[in-house]
């Protein structure tokens, strides 16, 4: 195997694409089964320059890293279930302050500590509404390595576009698993970089100040421009402003930035799309048994698809409605009590053509378990 | 540069109550600023919510205000980040020890070059005069109307015995000092904790019959005295004010270099 071929685990591979996209800083705290995140980065990190720090807990980590990418650096931090809940004031914070940082979640059964070394998809709607107050957020996810890695770089890519934190949500399975990876070659998937204001030095900076486009450029905090940086409403100094326009202005460009953009930030991948009548919609681990079905009833003539999603927030409503016209039934095949159907049933013409197939023990949904809920949805029985 | 010019005047009139201690650590600290010759672009101030926490609204120095609690664990995001900042994190008695005091104790054992410095009124102003882990024993608050079964902190043996190389106590009564400690914990290299008592006339004051925002701080007058004073050896209850600790230990930004070495260099 050459230099950029590895054998890897999906934590590893999440770890190659945050330093390929140029990661220098992470703080984080031991959770299973997001631990070999930290722990890869804890050597990897400072070879080549880079700070890593285990903080207190999982508060601290994300209040951490959002003070060190207001300073101008690539961040992220890595966690599971509980983790990720003691993360949620943070993660609002990073939504208002508009700083860009990556917050890996490798789901494990929850609620409470739940079912640590087994796999879920239960935390979806967490990551859309854990925070409180209305808000949009970016989450994305990945069903292999490759995947993995490139949904990485592009996690920091849209981070630094729409200066807005995003939520990686692996699972256990894929973040255990080991797999094949092969590491592109430096520029072969483009980098979004800081965009730093061309406000000059001794020239007042207004940090919440659009430009045409609707960016934020920033400067890095404690660096030439003096400002401030608060989780109150602001205006463009970012001084605290309770006046309803400031605050009705604000609250909007944090929900319109995301969801006029939602074309442009979904993420999917097709198989078997084009005359499927049924179609799967898939995402994560258990897109890999959706698909096995796909490929194993494909050639015993049966028109079925998935359509695997990528982006999960905000939801790709008019992607999935438009593939979907078409469908006679739309199967959601997830490992949670239906959180990404309703969103679905939501999408569609005709949601009562929408079912779920799901497995919620802590065990890997299997090809033979969607065949089998797929028969039961035909009216063949199992 | 004269101390008005470290103010955001813009920003002004504050929102603190007429005769809260807050102003009077916001001048010393300024002062102290001053003393050392600081610029105000070298100066970075992070802070909590409270009301001692809108401190850094007020001062033209790079400002975070985070979250209830959090100030610690974001400044030592951007101290380890970027290392050569002056950094000073304000927090309110509770914001520092209730729901931060997790934070509190482990900046204070990495001996993260930064000051923390204490606004104690022994109450949750910003909340209207809850009890705080500083409020003591037998004290009158909102949520302890038949007074307070929880003992408090002592601020200064929790901060050394957490490992915080610089630690000091003064008053909003006594400016002169306030400034002359703070201008050495900013000096020194590593965590230096200030605590200052600090008047909530308006919560603390009210439910403890304290009087005046002046009789409060006649009472700091009279209940402290310089550490191992005489007074103190006849009258145990008064409270020392000064530097009780001042040591030079491996400051962890500095440490952090020679984690980078080492792993530059293929070592461990
Ligand atoms: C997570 C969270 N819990 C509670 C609050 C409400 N809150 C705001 S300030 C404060 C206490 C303020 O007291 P202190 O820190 O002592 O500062 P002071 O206002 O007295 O200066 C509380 C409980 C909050 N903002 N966030
Ligand atoms: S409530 Fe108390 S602490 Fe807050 S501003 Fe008023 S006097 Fe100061």
């Amino acid at each position: 195997m050459s230099d950029n071929v590895k054998f890897v685990q999906g934590n590893e591979a999440c770890v190659e694409g945050a330093l390929y996209a140029g990661l220098n800083f992470f703080a984080g705290y031991p959770i299973t089964p997001s631990t070999e995140v930290a722990e890869a980065l804890s050597s990897r990190l400072p070879q080549k320059g880079g700070k890593f720090i285990q903080m207190e807990d999982e508060i601290a980590s994300i209040c951490a890293i959002i003070g060190a990418s207001l300073t101008g650096h690539k961040v992220m931090t890595a966690t599971s279930g509980p983790g990720f809940s003691l993360m949620q004031e943070g993660l609002g914070y990073a939504i208002m302050a508009e700083i860009p940082c990556v917050i890996v979640n490798v789901q494990r059964g929850g609620p409470s500590t739940g079912n640590p070394t087994h796999v879920s998809q239960g935390d979806i709607n967490q990551a859309r509404w854990g925070t409180h107050g209305d808000h949009a957020v970016i989450a994305l996810t990945a069903s292999n390595h490759q995947d993995v890695f490139a949904i990485t770089v592009d996690a920091f890519n849209l981070a630094e576009t729409y200066r807005t934190p995003v939520v990686l949500l692996f699972d256990e399975v894929l973040g255990h698993m080991r797999e094949k990876l092969t590491i592109p070659d430096p520029g072969q998937i483009p980098l979004v970089e800081r965009l730093w204001t061309s406000v000059k030095e001794g020239v007042d900076y207004h940090p919440y100040l659009p430009r045409e486009d609707g960016r934020l450029p920033m400067s890095d905090f404690g660096g030439v421009h003096r400002y401030n940086v608060t989780g109150l409403f602001h205006d463009m100094w970012g001084f605290p402003s309770a006046d309803p326009g400031v605050v009705h202005g604000l609250l909007r460009h944090l929900v319109d930035k995301i969801y006029n953009n939602e074309n442009a930030i979904a993420r999917y991948k097709e198989y078997y799309m084009e005359d499927a009548r049924t179609i799967f919609i898939s995402y994560g681990s258990s897109a890999r048994s959706a698909l096995h079905v796909v490929e194993y009833l494909r050639p015993r003539g049966v028109p079925i698809g998935l359509l695997e999603l990528q982006t999960l927030w905000p939801f790709p409503s008019r992607i999935v409605r438009e593939k979907c016209a078409d469908a006679q039934a739309v199967v959601v095949v997830e490992m949670n009590m239906g959180q990404i159907l309703n969103e679905v049933k939501t999408a569609v013409d005709r949601p009562d053509s929408v079912y779920l197939a799901n497995r919620i023990d802590g065990t890997l949904i299997t090809p033979t378990d969607i065949r089998n809920i797929l028969r039961v949805i035909q009216g063949k029985g199992v | 540069m004269a101390v008005r010019d470290y103010l955001r005047e813009r920003f002004f009139p504050h929102m603190w109550c007429p005769g809260c201690g807050h102003g009077t650590i916001l001048g010393a600290l300024l002062r102290a600023v001053e003393s050392l010759g600081l610029k105000k672009s070298e100066m970075v101030m992070v802070s909590g919510i409270g009301c001692s926490s809108r401190i850094s609204g007020y001062v033209d120095f790079h400002t975070l205000h985070t979250l209830h609690g959090r100030a610690l664990a974001f400044a030592t995001g951007v101290k380890l980040s970027r290392p050569e900042v002056k950094l000073m994190v304000p927090m309110g008695d509770g914001d520092a020890l209730a729901i931060g005091g997790n934070h509190f104790i482990h900046a204070a054992r990495r001996n993260i070059d930064m000051t923390a410095i204490v606004m104690n009124n022994r109450i949750y102003g910003m909340t209207g005069g809850q009890y705080s882990p500083l409020t003591g024993y037998g004290a009158l608050a909102t949520t302890a109307p038949y007074r307070n079964i929880d003992h408090g902190f002592d601020v200064v043996t929790l901060a050394s015995a957490a490992g915080a190389t610089f630690v000091a106590r003064t008053t909003a009564y006594h400016v002169q000092q306030a400034k002359d400690i703070l201008q050495k914990a900013i000096a020194h290299k590593g965590f230096s904790v200030v605590e200052i008592l600090s008047q909530c006339p308006t919560y603390f004051g009210r439910k403890n019959r304290m009087g005046s925002a002046v009789d409060m701080l006649r009472w700091f007058k009279e209940n402290t005295t310089k550490i191992g004073s005489k007074a103190k050896a006849e009258n145990p209850d008064l409270i020392e004010r000064g530097i009780f600790v001042e040591k030079q230990l491996p400051e962890y930004c500095s440490e952090y270099d020679k984690v980078l070495e080492r792993a530059q260099s293929g070592g461990s």
